[in-house]
């Protein structure tokens, strides 16, 4: 039996499930000191001076460090989506002259024991001239670090994209509607919050850092060259990780700093930060404000769509570069034809944390602006939401569609899709005019509830390209070695069936080791849903290359011609004669290693699709928002673990859902952020979340890799924000009145009953 | 540096002689003095159970709770709660319905519902669901987890795992 698309049981669930994980925070060694951080209690202000004397004098510390000590450390770099002229806005591991966000790091603390470096940290006195703080993107730019940089100001660069004829698509135009759009400061709060050990052993002169996650490959050359380092003496190496969701793992001042720390203390460092910490210190996403402009035929085409966009990066330009305001300006228009388009998005500066990617970047955003629009298209023109979807869909027979755009420097071509199909499938599944009319009796009889659809398009496997090595090990077992990296989703069970579907060797006998530098050479990591694709099918394709290798071992062993060999079961076996050999048997017999090498590549993301849909019941008094039933209709290709893939599926939609309703990083006048606590940054719990059904479809394959799978891990938060909104619209009978996620009381109250 | 005392905390039944400041957290001995990082620690305020053990039988998050005042009760943590390679049930169902993800609140919840279930074997799914509301999950949407506790629930009533304190 094939082993792909069965829902296997995970390979990495034993010793999580008996506390035997080792996550950043388990890490320890001998001799190690600890790291707490100083951090800037103003939003924007001039650095006067750091007082540290009191600190250093507390029995227990060891060092003190401001910026003045680590001067020669270079600002982190960016990891993607490089633009020109954004290089003076990065970030020092301690800040410079200026803090730019209540959190940045203004010094650090090495002390013996945690709790005597958390004392020592309140005794650091930061003298900072306070600045008139920025807190809103939208606002004309202002400067950035005024005596640091003159004439340097708040907006670090435009994105600008089009196609088509703007202009004429406007002449002609039967309605022209606008519409001002903005999705709320939220992010990926993984359970574990960040951490780190650093361990410099002076014998081999090998810094190794524990903890490391997402892009250990990628962070192991950039703090090699922070520090001046070889790079093949730095080494990250990757345990447990406690949640991903595209922050964790990122190149944080933390990171450099404990290896920095490491290295030139002589002895290991262990950093663990508090939640109110990664609160305001973690990479925030999303917070867009949308101007739209659409053209729109009398039917409800969108013949043109111009948009304005302003990204809240927060104080400084992380290692994401331009990748969120990039991926927003080019995925905007989704599944809908739009003949022309023209979108300019601002990254702009203000004084709160700084921001990068959270699952589904920029899609999020825009397709909660892009289904707004569809919405509003139906309410002006009087039409059926449905319909108006129904008539913007890129039909089948126009795939693969070129959008004429570029996203993160590939270009964006949706390889495949049945979009109406799968339109048609959700509403059958639905049974959506018998669900409408139930609505309406209940809406009758007093209840406000609604329903809202909305249509996404994903993004996954991003290039270049995946390397993995595969060997035949004497315990007859295969290890499989990937650059890529875990961060909770399962990679190790989808890799090991895999290479059991080519090999039929069974999941248990195959290893898969991730995130170690030192095992292999190169590795892009976990993210933009690339490893089930990317690492994937490398893993074929060296499955495939190590069956071979297999039978060419084995032909003299079994006396036999190759072209009667088969692999059976993690055995070669002779067709004819029925002789047969087990892996590690010829590995031990031949002179050869048994091992395999599989590479590879990919130019073009690929563009799996779905459809959510919500059904909400409003209190209208007290204007909380109950969702009551959640579907995610979600064509991905090809599933390796359907069990795994609805896990993804639900799990993100929970993140959705939090996002429509629940999570929002409020900051005050003077830049103080609000929410540093689970008490105020409010995430779904079991209450909050209704039943989610998952219907998943495998009906338009990727053409890209061997697999002719897509990912599966955005596409469950995507639409969440969409659907939830028009739900919440269609229950208050109050078509376009949610403009702005996430939908609090306070602002749905606000709105409802305006004083 | 803070004056120390002398404790002996009781763990899964094993004694640990351990010296601690009074300010020192239950959940940091236990990860750092007892060795046992089974517990996790996701806020340190109390709001994400992540570190909920047993004490004296009661869940009890252990980030809120001091070392010193565990003295003399019987802490419970996820290290204790399969018999050598048998799993407990909950282990079981987590494991065959999906219900981690990362892994990270699994302790947590495993020790939550051991807890509950334990108390009252008899729970409905709508009385687990609120129990479990009290813990956060930010991976799996929670839907696998109550799948979880419910079918562990159903195998611990047809055979009760003998509860060894
Ligand atoms: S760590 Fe104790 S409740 Fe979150
Ligand atoms: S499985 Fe990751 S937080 Fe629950």
């Amino acid at each position: 039996m094939s082993a792909i698309g069965r829902s296997l049981k995970r390979l990495e669930d034993r010793p999580l499930l008996t506390g035997a994980g080792r996550f950043a925070a388990d890490n320890r060694a001998d001799g190690q000191i600890h790291m707490r951080v100083v951090r800037s209690p103003i939003a924007f202000g001039r650095i006067v001076g750091i007082e540290t004397e009191d600190a250093a004098a507390l029995a227990g510390v060891v060092a003190v460090w401001t910026a003045a000590d680590i001067a020669d450390l270079p600002p982190i770099d960016f990891r993607m989506t490089r633009i020109a002229g954004l290089e003076p806005y990065r970030q020092h591991v301690l800040a410079r002259d200026y803090v730019r966000y209540v959190g940045d790091p203004v010094a650090v603390v090495f002390a013996e024991d945690p709790y005597t470096a958390e004392d020592a940290a309140e005794l650091v006195f930061c003298d900072i001239e306070e600045e008139e703080p920025c807190l809103d993107a939208t606002a004309e730019p202002v400067p950035f670090m005024p005596e640091r940089h003159p004439g340097l100001l708040s907006e670090p660069a435009t994105i600008v994209k089009s196609y088509g004829d703007i202009d004429a698509a406007f002449a002609g135009a039967a309605h022209v509607l606008e519409l001002e759009l903005k999705v709320g400061r939220h992010t990926g709060v993984p359970l574990e919050a960040r951490g780190a050990l650093a361990v410099h052993d002076r014998e081999t002169g090998m810094l190794t850092m524990y903890g490391a996650a997402k892009v250990p490959h990628y962070n192991r050359d950039s703090i090699a060259r922070m520090l001046g380092l070889p790079q093949d003496k730095v080494r990250l190496s990757e345990g447990h990780v406690g949640g991903g969701f595209g922050i964790r793992g990122e190149l944080y001042p933390e990171d450099v700093l404990v290896c920095a720390a490491a290295y030139r203390l002589g002895v290991p460092v262990k950093w663990v930060e508090d939640r109110r910490e990664h609160l305001m210190a973690a990479n925030h996403s999303r917070d867009q404000v949308h101007r739209l402009r659409a053209a729109v035929d009398p039917n409800g085409f969108v013949r043109g769509l111009t948009d304005t966009f302003f990204t809240d990066q927060g104080g400084y330009v992380r290692t994401h570069g331009g990748t969120v305001s990039d991926l927003a300006a080019a995925l905007l228009p989704g599944p809908y034809l739009i003949p022309a388009y023209r979108v300019e998005g601002h990254i702009r500066l203000t004084n709160k944390t700084p921001s990068g990617t959270y699952r589904a970047p920029g899609r999020y955003e825009t397709t909660f602006v892009r289904e707004r629009l569809m919405d509003a298209v139906a309410a002006r023109l009087g039409l059926d939401a449905v319909e108006v979807r129904r008539v913007n869909l890129i039909p089948e027979d126009r795939m693969p569609f070129d959008r004429g755009i570029e996203a993160l420097g590939t270009h964006v071509l949706y390889d495949s899709g049945k979009y109406h199909d799968l339109l048609e499938r959700t509403l059958k599944h639905l049974d959506y005019a018998a669900l409408r009319s139930e609505l309406e009796n209940r809406r009758a009889a007093g209840e406000a509830v609604g329903l809202g659809l909305a249509f996404f398009v994903e993004k996954s496997g991003l290039g270049p390209h995946d390397l993995v090595r595969m060997a035949v090990l004497p315990d007859d077992t295969i290890e499989i070695v990937t650059g890529a990296a875990s961060v909770g989703q399962g990679v190790e069970t989808v890799m090991a069936q895999v290479c059991s579907d080519v090999i039929g060797m069974p999941i248990e006998r195959i290893r898969v080791v991730h995130g170690q530098t030192d095992r292999i050479p190169i590795g892009f990591g976990a993210f933009a849903s690339r490893v089930t694709v990317m690492t994937g099918s490398a893993v074929k394709i060296a499955s495939e290359a190590l069956r071979d290798k297999a039978c060419a071992l084995a032909a003299p062993l079994l006396q036999a011609d190759i072209d009667d060999l088969v692999l059976e079961a993690g055995r070669v076996v002779s067709r004819s004669s029925g002789a047969g050999i087990g892996l590690a048997e010829i590995a031990s017999q031949s002179a050869e290693a048994l091992d395999a090498e599989g590479l590879f590549r990919a130019d073009h993301m690929n563009y799996p699709y779905g459809i959510h849909v919500a059904q909400v019941r409003v209190d209208t008094e007290l204007c909380g928002v109950k969702v009551e039933r959640y579907l995610v209709a979600y064509d991905i290709g090809r599933m390796i673990n359907p069990m795994l893939v609805e896990g993804q599926i639900v799990g993100a939609a929970a993140q959705g859902i939090g996002g429509a309703l629940l999570e929002e990083f409020v900051y005050d006048e003077a830049g103080q952020p609000l929410a540093t606590s689970f008490a105020d940054y409010l995430m779904p719990t079991a209450h909050e979340m209704p039943p989610v059904e998952v219907l998943v479809r495998e009906d338009a394959p990727s053409p890209q890799n061997p697999l002719g799978v897509k990912g599966a891990g955005e596409g469950g938060i995507t639409a969440a924000g969409a659907a939830i909104a028009a739900a919440v619209d269609d229950a208050l009978g109050r078509p376009g009145l949610v403009t702005r996620l996430p939908i609090v009381p306070t602002r749905l109250h606000a709105s409802l009953y305006p004083r | 540096m803070a004056e120390k005392h002398a404790i002996t905390l009781n763990a899964n039944g094993k004694d640990y002689r351990i010296s601690v400041e009074a300010r020192r957290t239950l959940a940091d001995a236990l990860r750092d003095d007892c060795g046992l990082t089974g517990t996790h620690l996701g806020c340190e305020h109390g709001v994400c159970g992540a570190c909920t053990v047993l004490v004296d039988g009661k869940p009890v998050r252990s980030c809120l709770m001091f070392a010193v005042q565990a003295e003399g009760q019987a802490v419970r943590t996820v290290e204790g709660l399969a018999k050598g390679e048998v799993l407990h049930p909950l282990q079981k169902a987590f494991w065959e319905n999906h219900g981690l993800q990362c892994g990270f609140c699994t302790p947590g919840f495993l020790m939550l519902a051991t807890g509950a279930l334990e108390a009252e074997p008899d729970l409905s799914e709508a009385e687990l669901r609120d129990i479990l509301s009290s813990n956060l999950c930010r991976c799996t949407g929670y839907q696998n987890i109550i799948k979880s506790v419910c079918a562990a629930a159903s195998e611990m009533r047809a055979c009760p795992p003998s509860a060894d304190r």
